[in-house]
C-alpha cells in the first residue's frame, strides 16, 4: 500500500495537503518547510519543482518559481535535498511540475530518483491522459508513484470517471476554472463536489484553487475529504522571517 | 489504419514525434471543443464561401508570384517572391486571423484573445475582431511594447486592448504565457487566435490550413509562369513557422521539392544570442505541444535573441521539428547582419522593402548556390514598414 493510501485509510475528512514551492523562499528552506508543515497539522506536502513558464499557475506561484530558480533549484538539488528528508518527514510527499524540466531529466530517470528518495506521488498538470495512457503511466507505476489527475467544474462526468480510474492516490478538484491564486469565488463550489460525490469515484478527492483561509477549507471539506492550499501559504512565506512561526501561525488560522 | 503523411498529423495532433496536447485540465474542453469541430468548421460550404470572399475583397489575394529578374541573373537562377507582403496589414499572419475568427464565431466565442511578439499577428488580430466587431485582447510583452510602437498605437486604433506581458522575460513567449492563462480563467466565452503554427493540437494544423493557401496560389501560378506546378525549392524564414508552413503546405508531400527554412541566428548559432531553435533546441514540451524548445540542461526555456521580434522565439512548431528531425526540410540560419544585408539588397534590386523576417530568408542566396534551372519560390512573409526604425538605425 502506498503511503498516500495509507493516510486516507486512516483519515478521510478534513484533509490538509499544503502546496510549497522548493528552494522557496530559500535553496535550502525546503526541509524547514517541510518539518515546520508536518509539525503543524499538514497531512501531506506538495513541492512545487519550479519552472521558467509554469501555465497554470498565477502570479503568486509564478513569482515563488522565479525566485527559487534564482535561489538555484533544479530538480536535481530538490532530490538531494529529498534525500536528508526521509527520516524526519513521515507525512506523503508528492511532487508537482511541468513536464519540460522532467523531460529533460529523463522520464524514468525520474521517477526512479523520485521513488528512491521517497516521493509518493506525481502531479503534472500538462501530461495529457492519452500520453499518460500510451508511454508515461506504466513507467510511473513502474517506481510505484500514485499519480494525481485534476478535474475541474468544465471537465464532464464521462472524463472525470475516466480520469478517476486511471489517478492513484486522489483526485485533485480544481474549484474554478482558473490559474492558481484567483480570487473567483466559491459560490457554485458545494454543488460541483456534490456532483463529483455521486459519481461514486474510487479516488478520495481534495479541492484546491482559492482555498486560503478557515471559512474556504471549512467550504472545501464540507463535501470532499479534504482540501490544498498553495497561493495563501507561499504569500505568507513571502514577508516571513521565520519560516517556522509563520507556518505555524498559518496553518493554525486555517485549522483552528 | 491512419496514414501520416507530411502534411497531415495523426488523430492525437503528432508530427512523427512530436505534437499532442500537453494542456493542463483546465484547457482541456476548449481544446477538446476546437478538435472535434475545427475539420468540420472549416468544411462547410458557407464557412469556405465567406472565407474565400474575405482572402480575395478584403485580404487582397491571391498575391503575386513574382519573378524578380534582377535578383534571380545576380544569383544565376530563377527566383520567384511569393507577395504575402501585399497583403492587407502587410504580412501573412492575416490569412490565419480571418480564418480563425470566422471559426471562433461559429463556436459562438464573444471575446478574443491573442500573443504577439512584433506586433503582426496583434495588428492582424485586432484588424479580424473590428471587422467583425468582436472585443479584442492581445498581449505583448513589456519589451516588445517599447521596442514595436507603431504597432502598438495599430492595435489601439483598431480598437484592441494592449495588455503587457510582465512575467519571466517580458517578450513573446511570456505574452504567449499570459494568453494561455487568460483562456484558462476564461473558459466558456473566448477563443484564443495563435498566431503560428504552436500550441496544443489542433492549433498547428489549423494554422498550417488556414496559411496553406499560399501554397495553393503558388501552385497555379507557377504553372501559368513555368509550366510546372513544382518549383524546385521553396524557401521561408522561420520563428513558430507558420509562413514557412503555409508555403511548404501544397509541396510537403513532393518529395521532388526541396523545402528550405531558415531560422534567426541572432549574433550567431554559437554566440549565446541566438533563437536558431533546430540547432540550438532539444525536444521538449512549449506552449502545449511537444518539439524542439530552447532551454537549459535542467529543462528551463532559455530566452533566445534575433534582431527581429518575430523570430525571437525559443520553440518551433512541430511540423517543423519533424521536417527537421525526418531530413524532409533543410534547416539553415542567418544572422542579425546577414538578415539586415539581405533586406537592404532586396531594396536595392528589386524595389521591395522586406520584413526582417523575411529578409532571414533572402540572406540564404548568399549561402547556398543554386543551379541555373532551379526554380526558388521565396516567400515573401512581410513588408518592412514596421521595421524602419531598425534600418534607419543600420543606414547610420
Ligand atoms: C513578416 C513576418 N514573417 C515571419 C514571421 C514569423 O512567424 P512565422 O514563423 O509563424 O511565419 C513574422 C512574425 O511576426 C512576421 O511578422
Amino acid at each position: 500500500m502506498t503511503k498516500i493510501k495509507d493516510l486516507f485509510q486512516k483519515k478521510n475528512s478534513k484533509v490538509l495537503n499544503v502546496y510549497c514551492t522548493a528552494g522557496y523562499p530559500q535553496l535550502d528552506s525546503t526541509l524547514k518547510v517541510m518539518k515546520a508543515l508536518q509539525e503543524n497539522g499538514a497531512d501531506l506536502i506538495e513541492l512545487g519543482m519550479p519552472y521558467s513558464d509554469p501555465l497554470a499557475d498565477g502570479p503568486v506561484i509564478q513569482h515563488s518559481s522565479t525566485i527559487a530558480l534564482a535561489n538555484g533549484m533544479t530538480i536535481k538539488t530538490l532530490f538531494e535535498q529529498l534525500k536528508d528528508s526521509r527520516r524526519e518527514i513521515n507525512v506523503p510527499v508528492i511532487l508537482m511540475g511541468y513536464m519540460n524540466p522532467v523531460l529533460q531529466y529523463g522520464f524514468e530517470k525520474f521517477c526512479a530518483d523520485a521513488a528512491s528518495v521517497g516521493v509518493d506521488g506525481l502531479i503534472l498538470p500538462d501530461l495529457p491522459e492519452y500520453e499518460f495512457e500510451t508511454e508515461y503511466g506504466a513507467i510511473i507505476m513502474k517506481y510505484g508513484l500514485d499519480f494525481i489527475f485534476l478535474v475541474t467544474p468544465e471537465t464532464s462526468e464521462e472524463r472525470i470517471k475516466k480520469l478517476d480510474s486511471l489517478s492513484t492516490g486522489f483526485i485533485y478538484a480544481v474549484s474554478s476554472s482558473s490559474t492558481t491564486g484567483s480570487d473567483k469565488n466559491m459560490t457554485d463550489v458545494n454543488a460541483y463536489l456534490q456532483r463529483l460525490k455521486s459519481y461514486g469515484l474510487k479516488n478520495p478527492v481534495l479541492v484546491g484553487f482559492g482555498i486560503k483561509d478557515k471559512t474556504t477549507f471549512e467550504t472545501a471539506c464540507a463535501h470532499a475529504n479534504g482540501a490544498i492550499i498553495g497561493t495563501a501559504y507561499i504569500k505568507a512565506l513571502e514577508n516571513s522571517k521565520d519560516v517556522e512561526k509563520t507556518t505555524k501561525e498559518f496553518l493554525n488560522h486555517v485549522l483552528r | 489504419m491512419s496514414t501520416t503523411t507530411y502534411q497531415q498529423p495523426s488523430l492525437q495532433g503528432y508530427y512523427g514525434k512530436f505534437g499532442g496536447a500537453y494542456i493542463p485540465e483546465m484547457l482541456h474542453r476548449n481544446v477538446e471543443e476546437l478538435r472535434n469541430r475545427y475539420l468540420e468548421i472549416m468544411q462547410e460550404t458557407s464557412f469556405q464561401k465567406e472565407f474565400r470572399e474575405l482572402l480575395k475583397d478584403y485580404v487582397g489575394r491571391p498575391t503575386p508570384l513574382y519573378l524578380a529578374k534582377r535578383l534571380s541573373k545576380e544569383f544565376n537562377t530563377q527566383i520567384y517572391l511569393k507577395r504575402e507582403d501585399l497583403n492587407h496589414t502587410g504580412a501573412h499572419k492575416i490569412n490565419n486571423t480571418v480564418g480563425q475568427i470566422l471559426l471562433a464565431q461559429r463556436l459562438g466565442k464573444k471575446r478574443i484573445i491573442a500573443e504577439t511578439g512584433a506586433g503582426q499577428h496583434g495588428v492582424a488580430t485586432a484588424t479580424v475582431c473590428a471587422l467583425k466587431g468582436v472585443e479584442c485582447i492581445v498581449y505583448m510583452g513589456e519589451k516588445d511594447i517599447e521596442r514595436q510602437a507603431p504597432n502598438v498605437a495599430r492595435m489601439k486604433m483598431l480598437g484592441a486592448k494592449v495588455i503587457p506581458a510582465t512575467s519571466g522575460s517580458k517578450t513573446l513567449k511570456d505574452a504567449t504565457n499570459e494568453a494561455i492563462r487568460d483562456w484558462i480563467n476564461n473558459p466558456n466565452d473566448t477563443h484564443y487566435i495563435i498566431g503560428s503554427v504552436v500550441g496544443p493540437h489542433p492549433y498547428p494544423d489549423m494554422v498550417a490550413k488556414f496559411q496553406s493557401v499560399i501554397s495553393e496560389e503558388m501552385r497555379w501560378q507557377l504553372k501559368e509562369k513555368t509550366g510546372s506546378e513544382l518549383p524546385t525549392h521553396v524557401l521561408a524564414c522561420v520563428g513558430g513557422g507558420s509562413n514557412a508552413a503555409g508555403a511548404f503546405y501544397h509541396f510537403l508531400d513532393e518529395l521532388s521539392v526541396q523545402l528550405i527554412a531558415v531560422e534567426a541566428a541572432g549574433h550567431g548559432v554559437n554566440s549565446g544570442l541566438s533563437a536558431a531553435t533546430t540547432q540550438l533546441g532539444k525536444p521538449g514540451v512549449l506552449h502545449g505541444s511537444k518539439s524542439l524548445v530552447m532551454q537549459t540542461e535542467d529543462g528551463q526555456v532559455v530566452e533566445p535573441h534575433s534582431i527581429s521580434a518575430g523570430l525571437d522565439y525559443p520553440g518551433i512548431g512541430p511540423l517543423h521539428a519533424h521536417l527537421f528531425d525526418s531530413g524532409r526540410g533543410e534547416f539553415l540560419s542567418a544572422t542579425d547582419e546577414e538578415a539586415l544585408d539581405a533586406a537592404f539588397h532586396l531594396a536595392k534590386m528589386e524595389g521591395i522593402i522586406p520584413a526582417l523576417e523575411t529578409a532571414h530568408a533572402l540572406a540564404v542566396f548568399n549561402q547556398k548556390k543554386f543551379k541555373e534551372s532551379d526554380v526558388v519560390v521565396v516567400c515573401l512573409s512581410g513588408r518592412g514598414d514596421k521595421d524602419l526604425a531598425t534600418y534607419m538605425k543600420a543606414m547610420e
